[in-house]
């Protein structure tokens, strides 16, 4: 019962100093992050999201410069309409590009498809339906010789479409005689031909059934892509041929399916390309293999496969038609829509440089 | 060893005179872009048959595709080697093919460009070709002539070939505007008009799905456009399919140049309004013509007065024609065309 012991044990007097000190015992050493290390993991966890933000920026941005002629609703549905056929093609596209390939043959299947639907439809006198599944059959195959090329005869993705673009060029020159088929007879003979060339009117907006059926082949793929077997084996495939293949995955198989699959959606797109153009032409789509490149990367999918979501192309796709129409309505000459074209695919891919570079 | 190189080149000589004796005693070439394009198609007819009637023989050469330059290259030389008399060419590329022709004309050779003229245009004996400036001309003279009052204040489209502008797609344009009645300031240069009544221009790449994009476009540039000039008649098709999905496809004219069977259909059917025909066929037939000519007494072709070239000639089809405009009707366009 000493003083000592009932008054309050205190800190000594030379251990106050201790009180100003760091009191934690231990803990992670965190970097202080920056809004631009945020941005970079977002948009590694979203990589569609860079597309989205540069179109919604790009249509303000164009609406401000070029006023109601631009941002009206009719206006919006035409570059829907413009770009559906590249739409098209840059959903075929991204499946392949997905496998870490790519496909230089995608416009000459679908040209090839839509001369070989007229032919059978408007000269050998067959039935619409049947010479339009024929055309689908023909892509289908033409996709199965490109994954053929590519898994048993271990060609590269470059060169077997190479040359299959060259390949089914010449067919189509041989078929049409470089000669279009005309809207008129179309009408007469074969009018289902041109469905997707006819719309609905929503308001101000002219919505061509080309332009819905883009979307949907676009939702159908996303489906299948992200919950089906089929759809992660693509992925897989694309991140890592080797370990997919260790895992059980039979990659032949599944690849020589995806450029068949690509194939299929160049025949659909070949139905709606006469709709869009209203005749058969086989001289037109020449650049669209490169178009519907373009339109993936800008949406985001990786060049070295097995990252990308497949509605980053659809995004893409609008992204360019958007530039296109803006540029132009604001006067600005074609030459230098080509080029801002140019400058928006190797920032597109510069970023996705960037995003797979990100820190853990 | 020896022996058999001297047997080897002996053989040869005689395979060589052998060919010679057997050849009809003229020869000519024709070398085409493609073999696809039914404007060549057509030439090749031509050219066969006039070579069928006057005895001449003929051998034909295409590169694969347009721009195909190394084939034309090898088939000059090619007919050189053969001891062909003269070359009907339409070259791929006018600027690279000029010291292959420069080697046939060393060689003896009569050279004629049909179509399209070399850079430059004296790189060949002579040039055989549309005039593709009064072929714009025409059209724009009828379209304006149809409008009559309400020329005045038209609101006209210009749907172009390709943003490189080559001859062929300035020539035509400028042609058109200087018909039409509009200041062309440079006739070298697409786009530097000032007049107002010129809503823009656009490219088409020649084909039906640019030629819906430009309309497209510059409808939405413009509306009210009631005057649409077009590079060739696929272009005009698909301009009218977009005029068709505006709505628009009654106001308005639509002109072109070319004169294919397709196109000179659709005039026929009222989707353009007027086209300007050329003729493939007869730049062949006079060709071969000129070649025998040449083989017969040395004389080479003549250009046609203040031009530099010889115009092959160009004629106006339309079913509604115009007081001072020079035209046929599309039923007689028909028996013409070609493709």
């Amino acid at each position: 019962m000493s003083d000592a012991s009932q008054a309050p044990r205190g800190p000594q007097e030379f251990e106050t100093a201790l009180n100003k000190s760091d009191t934690r015992v231990a803990e992670f050493d965190v970097r202080e992050r920056t809004l631009f290390d945020r941005a970079q993991h977002f948009l590694h966890g979203n990589p569609t999201m860079v597309p989205v933000i540069v179109l919604v920026l790009s249509i303000a941005a164009f609406g401000i410069l070029a006023g109601t002629k631009f941002f009206s609703a009719f206006n919006m549905s035409l570059i829907m309409q413009q770009v559906s056929i590249i739409g098209i093609l840059a959903a075929a596209q991204s499946l392949v590009i997905l496998t870490a390939g790519i496909d230089l043959s995608v416009g000459a299947i679908m040209v090839l498809m839509s001369v070989i639907m007229g032919n059978l439809a408007v000269f050998a006198g067959l039935p619409t339906p049947l010479a339009i599944l024929i055309g689908f059959a023909g892509g289908a195959g033409a996709g199965a010789l490109n994954g053929f090329l590519v898994t048993k005869i271990k060609l590269p993705p470059f060169i077997v479409t190479l040359g299959t673009w060259n390949i089914f060029f010449a067919l189509n020159l041989w078929l049409s005689g470089a000669q279009s088929i005309r809207s008129q007879t179309l009408d007469e003979v074969a009018p289902l031909l041109k469905i997707f060339g006819d719309s609905v009117r929503i308001g101000n907006a002219q919505i061509t059934y080309g332009s819905i059926l883009m979307i949907v082949i676009f939702a159908i793929l996303w489906y299948v892509l992200n919950h089906t077997p089929w759809g992660r084996h693509v992925y897989a495939i694309g991140d890592d041929k080797e370990a997919a293949e260790l895992s059980g995955i039979r990659t032949d198989r599944t690849l020589i399916s995806v450029y068949m699959v690509a194939g299929l959606v160049c025949g659909i797109g070949a139905w709606a390309s006469i709709g869009r153009v209203g005749s058969v032409s086989p001289q037109s789509f020449q650049e669209a293999n490169l178009q519907s490149i373009t339109a993936v990367v800008i949406g985001g999918i990786s060049l070295f496969g097995g990252r990308g979501s497949i509605l980053g192309p659809l995004i893409g796709a609008l992204i360019v038609g958007v530039f296109n129409s803006g540029l132009r309505l604001i006067g600005v000459d074609v030459l230098w829509q080509v080029f801002a074209i140019g400058w928006l695919t190797i920032i597109a891919v510069g970023i996705d440089q960037w995003i797979r570079k990100v820190s853990a | 060893m020896m022996l058999r190189k001297l047997l080897l080149a002996g053989s040869f000589m005689a395979a060589m005179g052998a060919g010679q004796a057997l050849a009809a005693d003229v020869s000519a070439c024709l070398i085409t872009k493609t073999d696809i394009n039914p404007f060549f198609v057509k030439m090749k007819e031509g050219a066969a048959a006039k070579a069928g009637e006057l005895g001449i023989e003929l051998q034909t050469y295409a590169g694969k595709i347009d721009g195909d330059h190394e084939t034309q290259v090898q088939a000059i030389e090619t007919c050189i080697a053969s001891g062909a008399k003269g070359i009907l060419l339409t070259a791929s590329d006018t600027k690279a093919i000029v010291p292959v022709v420069k080697k046939a004309r060393d060689a003896g050779l009569l050279v004629i460009a049909l179509d399209t003229p070399l850079e430059p245009i004296d790189a060949a004996d002579a040039t055989f070709a549309t005039d593709n400036f009064k072929a714009g001309e025409l059209i724009g003279a009828w379209a304006a002539k149809s409008l009559g009052d309400k020329a005045a204040d038209a609101k006209i489209a210009l749907l172009d070939l390709a943003p490189s502008a080559p001859s062929v797609d300035v020539l035509r344009d400028q042609g058109f505007l200087k018909g039409f009645g509009i200041d062309i300031k440079d006739a070298n240069k697409i786009g530097d008009e000032e007049d107002a009544r010129i809503v823009g221009h656009d490219v088409t790449n020649g084909n039906e799905e640019g030629g819906r994009k430009a309309m497209e476009n510059l409808l939405q540039r413009d509306p009210d456009i009631n005057v649409v000039y077009t590079i060739n008649e696929p272009a005009a098709a698909g301009a009218y399919e977009a005029l068709k999905s505006f709505g628009k496809e009654s106001d308005v004219l639509i002109v072109s140049v070319d004169g294919g069977c397709p196109g000179v259909q659709n005039v026929k059917e009222g989707v353009i309004g007027a086209t300007s025909q050329q003729y493939p066929l007869l730049m062949a037939s006079l060709g071969i013509e000129a070649i025998k000519a040449w083989a017969d007494s040395g004389a080479k072709p003549e250009n046609s007065p203040g031009l530099d070239f010889f115009n092959t000639g160009v004629t106006l089809i339309t079913d509604k024609p115009v007081d001072g405009v020079e035209s046929i009707d599309s039923a007689e366009g028909l028996n013409k065309c070609w493709g």
